[in-house]
């Protein structure tokens, strides 16, 4: 009798929430580790990089807004902004890689996109971090998608 | 009855999930923030270090005898800047550094190196070198600054839009002309740029008085630095 299973309270939605908030958590990280990169650091973004932040940092503001009270909804706004980031990265990270010919890189003026100021152990550059971000934000979002429509 | 004290504990439940929820969310912002601001802190200080090690083994670096020099001599409080002619931030320190001096009648001496970032500005620097021949450097400095809007659109030094700048100071145009490109001026931006490297200077203007850097950019930290330095000088 002490173990009343409130109406209307779906533990899937728990799960769900938490996934939704892994994804802001990443955001934020990923949100302010730009800030530090460009702000503090001084390495100044290039025009792929800014794309890349055009979509990351709405994030931050658009999630929590699905959190409190949990809505399932915020998928279809988020998820659109975290696939174009996650193309944006991949692009970029095939510039970096060399994959991408010269003469299609949008990043003529200012930064080039190319150079790489920060290798963490050797093959961890910014943009990959980016599409790392993306990608787990991506698939967090598509499984609070799935888990909230069962 | 039954039924009512039911309901009463859902609401407490429901109630309960989501205040955790919102603890958990508030909490994560909080210290995502703090370890930023933790980070930014830890970051400038390790820095700040580097810089004022690096002035410290680079002495000779920061005063070089072919450097544009104001106040006297025997001034005992010496200011080095690193400027860029085309920098917005430099042009609008130049009147503010020379209100300190003004402030300091006679306790300043200021040395001008060159740190020609922006693209182009190396131009406008061969320009100022050139004025120098001619006596007419810090006019000519002046001219220059004032009109930067004028010439770095865009933050490009165009060295053409700069000449009619110069039109009424009186300058031999011919002669700086020929001046501009000679190997001695060559020499002074290579020599400053070398040491403006091993000076970990990396933006502009950068100032050191007696040695010291900046601890953070800004007017306030510039005049207390040189406010401690004046005091200390002349006790």
């Amino acid at each position: 009798m002490n173990t009343i299973e409130p109406k209307g309270r779906d533990p899937s939605l728990d799960s769900a929430w938490t996934l939704v908030f892994l994804a802001w958590l990443i955001a934020s990280v990923s949100t302010l580790g730009a800030l530090f990169l460009s702000q503090v650091m001084d390495i100044a973004p290039c025009v792929l990089c800014w794309y890349q932040r055009i979509f990351m940092f709405p994030l931050v503001f658009i999630l929590p807004a699905g959190l409190f009270p949990f809505d399932a909804r915020l998928v279809r706004y988020a998820l659109p902004l975290a696939v174009a980031g996650w193309m944006i990265a991949l692009f970029h990270v095939l510039v970096v890689a060399g994959v991408v010919p010269e003469n299609i890189r949008p990043c003529a003026q200012g930064i080039p996109c190319k150079e790489q100021q920060i290798e963490w152990f050797g093959f961890l550059t910014i943009p990959l971090l980016s599409l790392i971000a993306f990608s787990l934000i991506g698939l967090l979002l598509l499984s609070t998608y799935f888990k909230a429509s069962k | 009855m039954k039924k009512r004290v039911q309901v009463k504990k859902d609401v407490q439940i429901k109630k309960e999930g989501p205040q955790l929820k919102k603890a958990i969310f508030i909490g994560s912002a909080v210290l995502l923030v703090l370890v930023f601001v933790l980070g930014i802190f830890l970051y400038e200080s390790e820095r700040l270090d580097k810089s004022v090690k690096a002035a410290e083994q680079n002495l000779t670096f920061l005063a070089r005898g072919h450097s544009p020099r104001l106040g006297p001599v025997e001034a005992k409080v010496h200011i080095v800047e690193f400027f860029d002619p085309a920098c917005g931030t430099c042009r609008e320190f130049y009147p503010l550094v020379k209100d300190l001096m003004k402030a300091n009648r006679d306790k300043i001496r200021l040395s001008l190196r060159y740190a020609p970032f922006h693209a182009g500005a190396d131009n406008v620097v061969r320009i100022l070198e050139a004025a120098r021949k001619q006596d007419k450097y810090w006019q000519t400095l002046e001219a220059v600054l004032a009109s930067q809007p004028y010439w770095a659109p865009n933050h490009k030094a165009e060295v053409e839009r700069v000449w009619p700048q110069l039109g009424n100071l009186g300058l031999d145009m011919e002669r700086i002309r020929r001046d501009m490109y000679a190997p001695e001026i060559d020499g002074v931006i290579t020599q400053d740029l070398a040491d403006a490297k091993a000076l970990n200077v990396t933006m502009t203007p950068e100032f050191f008085v007696n040695g010291r850097p900046l601890p953070s950019f800004g007017y306030e930290q510039l005049r207390k630095l040189v406010d401690d330095a004046v005091a200390k000088a002349y006790p």
